[in-house]
């Protein structure tokens, strides 16, 4: 399967590899991080092998139509309001605990 | 019912309700509010019922001479049904004997009541002791007029609840609770037995009744007690080891009633029971609650005297308790204790009357119910003229009183009516009684019971002349006797009113209308010889109680007491009945029985279910260190699942 991923010209199934990677280094790096930014940065390596994922299957399932691209689109709108929320709480947090540190995050515990 | 009732038999519930409505009224709303008040309340509900209770009398005795002493049930109605024939109601069944006793509990508990208000005045729980004792009487009204035998059971019970409530009166003393603890335990281990004799009479009865036909239900008395079903339930024969269905059952029945009325080897409780308040002791432990057991057996006697059996353990008995208890009664120094031991004596006196009595020889019957007549008021007059005397000297104890006679003439003289009319003497009440007993008794063959009356009947004139004197009599010995003064007035109207039956009771010509069977209706007369002799050995008891100690000094009664040495100390001590009991409850049942039981229940039932709750604890101990508050861990095993489940899946397919 190696060679023949080397050797034919990019098809449905680099595609594919290429978005299950994506998907497992975001979901590495959620599960590791220890900085709140970088465990957002990983959510969006998650969240963007989605996207690519309903490209993939548009170009190549159902090449007549959209809909995997505007729902695309629609990923990558909602990721970037994500974001913004995200990184307001994450400035809330760190004025009042001085961290970012999740590991840390656990008061909720006791 | 052909005849007219008059307006007490057509509303004969009234008898009932009356003083449960109190008992509600008083314990309830009344008694939060003002102690005095539910003292008055109570009394007056009381005094009520006595009056109802004499106007249902009244017209069944004139209703009885017209329809022959019938027996009815003027109003019931079906309170539980088990099958067709086996209904339970709640009602009121009118009877000579029921009339008989509802006379008797009414008169009795209404002078008590009133008694009490000056007895217990000022004590603390003046309203919770009035509420119990309205209780009692309303349960002892139900168990009196009680058409079958489940009625009769359940207030049974419930004097036995008041009892156990009215013993434990003063439950700041250990001894009293104690006490009421004794006489509940005891009374319902008899219990027991009532109840497998109702249950095997219901079983057989449910079964005569379906060939029988009719429409009365099993339970009933009316039913029982009919003829026919008699025949048909003795006709059943053997059952457990040999011994008749009938008497089996009827010797079970008598088990609660022998418990009730403290028959040897039942009788502890009694004696005990004696610290309640002695108010309590007149009413409940001399002139009702005891004599149910009496009544029980008198009530089936038709029964009894169908299985003849059954009716002879009764008369032996009662024989025996009557001699044990009379003689204990002699070496007490506590006056209740003394009378209380009288009671007990007494009863066995009911018990064997009514053992002697047969189908041919019923007079046992008339004079058992005539007995309990007339000792309920003369017993219930002692035990109110002991509390009169224990009220003033502030003791129980026969030595520490002594010349009361003058500073107490009214308590003395109807304590004085009181003693000679249980030692019978003529005219007192006990002399007619007592005298039908004995002649019961020698009239029915039993001739060794009727040596046992005779002699139980000196020694009843001895201990009670002994406390009469030991307390009336002579000095003062302390400093409370000498400064013992009357009774309050409220006190002494009941002691004069019971002075007053107990001297008239006697000539109540009860033979007229309580009675067994038919053609045997003559009224006894007086049989010479049997009065010279029963009269002779009360003027002897008497005579001896004087020698000893009329002169008030206890030189004498020491003297005496030294030279029986061993008996007087083993009679003493009751016949160390009581330390039997404690050896064979705690050394053989607590050892054998309670305490291998008791270890099985904490060691395996209780181990078990501690074992299950451990092992769940453990459990989630263990799963509690896996919660870190680490959310990338608990991502971590979520990760790890969900992958785990699809190579699963994967490698299910």
């Amino acid at each position: 399967m190696i060679e023949q991923l080397a050797t034919m010209a990019p098809g449905p199934l680099h595609w594919l590899v290429l978005t299950a990677l994506l998907f497992a280094i975001g979901t590495y790096g959620i599960l590791t991080r220890r900085n709140a930014v970088g465990v957002l940065m990983a959510v969006e390596l998650a969240l963007n092998s989605g996207a690519l994922n309903f490209v993939v299957f548009n170009r190549y399932v159902a090449p007549a139509g959209v809909d995997g691209q505007i729902m695309s689109i629609f990923v990558i709108a909602v990721a970037a309001a994500e974001v913004v929320v995200g990184m307001a709480i994450f400035v809330v947090l760190f004025r009042h605990r001085q961290t970012v540190d999740v590991t840390r995050m656990n008061r909720i515990r006791d | 019912m052909e005849y007219e009732l008059g307006f007490a038999l057509r509303n004969a519930w009234l008898i009932l309700a009356i003083p449960f409505l109190s008992f509600l009224l008083v314990g309830l709303l009344v008694r939060p509010l003002s102690e005095k008040a539910a003292g008055i309340i109570a009394t007056l509900a009381v005094f009520a019922s006595a009056a109802f209770a004499y106007a249902m009398a009244a017209e069944f005795l004139t209703l009885g001479a017209a329809t022959g002493w019938k027996t009815f049930v003027p109003w019931s109605f079906e309170w539980l049904r088990f099958q067709e024939r086996m209904a339970v109601h709640i009602g009121v069944l009118v009877d000579p004997i029921s009339i008989l006793l509802l006379v008797v509990v009414t008169t009795v508990s209404s002078l008590v009541h009133l008694y009490s208000l000056g007895y217990m005045h000022g004590e603390a729980g003046f309203g919770r002791y009035f509420t119990f004792l309205n209780l009692f009487t309303f349960s002892m009204l139900g168990l009196v007029t009680a058409p079958n035998l489940l009625q009769m059971f359940v207030c049974w019970e419930l004097v036995g609840a008041s009892s156990f409530c009215l013993i434990g009166f003063y439950f700041d003393r250990p001894s009293a609770v104690a006490a009421s603890k004794k006489a509940f335990i005891v009374t319902r281990f008899a219990d027991l037995g009532f109840l497998l004799g109702i249950l095997i009479l219901g079983y057989f009865g449910y079964q005569v009744a379906g060939e029988v036909g009719g429409t009365r239900q099993a339970f009933d008395f009316l039913f029982l007690t009919d003829p026919v079903v008699m025949g048909k339930l003795n006709a059943i024969g053997a059952g457990i080891l040999g011994i008749p269905v009938l008497t089996l059952a009827l010797c079970l029945v008598y088990m609660g009633g022998a418990g009730k009325s403290a028959m040897f080897p039942l009788h502890v409780w009694l004696p005990d029971a004696m610290e309640g308040p002695t108010p309590v002791s007149a009413l409940i432990h001399a002139a009702t609650m005891v004599v149910a057991g009496v009544y029980l057996v008198a009530r089936l006697f038709p029964l009894f005297a169908t299985s003849g059996d059954a009716l002879l353990v009764v008369g032996y008995i009662g024989a025996f308790t009557a001699l044990f208890a009379a003689v204990i009664a002699c070496t007490q120094d506590d006056i209740k204790r003394v009378l209380a031991y009288s009671t007990l004596s007494q009863l066995g006196y009911m018990m064997f009357a009514l053992g002697v009595a047969s189908v041919e020889h019923p007079l046992g019957y008339t004079a058992s119910m005539f007995h309990l007549f007339t000792h309920a008021f003369f017993k219930a007059l002692l035990f109110l003229g002991a509390g009169s005397v224990i009220h003033a000297v502030h003791s129980n104890e026969i030595w520490r009183m002594g010349g009361l006679r003058r500073k107490m003439p009214v308590t003395h003289l109807t304590f004085a009516i009181a003693t000679l009319a249980i030692a019978g003497i003529w005219p007192f009440a006990g002399f007619f009684s007592k005298d039908e007993v004995l002649a019961a008794a020698l009239g029915s063959g039993h001739y060794g019971i009727f040596g046992i009356g005779l002699l139980v009947a000196g020694i009843t004139a001895f201990y009670m002349s002994r406390i009469y004197f030991a307390a009336f009599w002579g000095g003062a010995r302390t400093e409370g006797a000498s400064h013992a003064h009357e009774s309050p007035v409220i006190m002494l109207i009941p002691l004069v009113v019971l002075a007053v039956l107990s001297v008239v009771a006697g000539f109540f010509p009860i033979g007229e209308f309580v009675r067994f069977g038919a053609g045997h209706g003559a009224p006894h007369g007086i049989n010479p010889a049997i009065a010279a002799a029963g009269t002779f050995a009360g003027v002897l008891g008497i005579g001896l109680a004087w020698a000893i100690y009329g002169s008030g000094g206890t030189a004498r009664a020491e003297a005496l007491a030294r030279a029986f040495g061993g008996a007087y100390t083993v009679v003493r001590r009751k016949f160390y009945v009581d330390e039997l009991y404690l050896f064979v409850t705690h050394k053989i049942i607590v050892r054998f029985v309670a305490a291998p039981i008791a270890w099985f229940d904490r060691a395996i039932v209780d181990g078990g279910v501690n074992l299950s709750a451990k092992g769940g604890r453990l459990f989630g101990f263990a799963l509690g260190s896996l919660q870190t508050g680490q959310v990338q861990a608990y991502g971590s095993w979520f990760a790890g699942g969900a992958v785990l489940l699809v190579l699963v899946l994967w490698g299910l397919q």
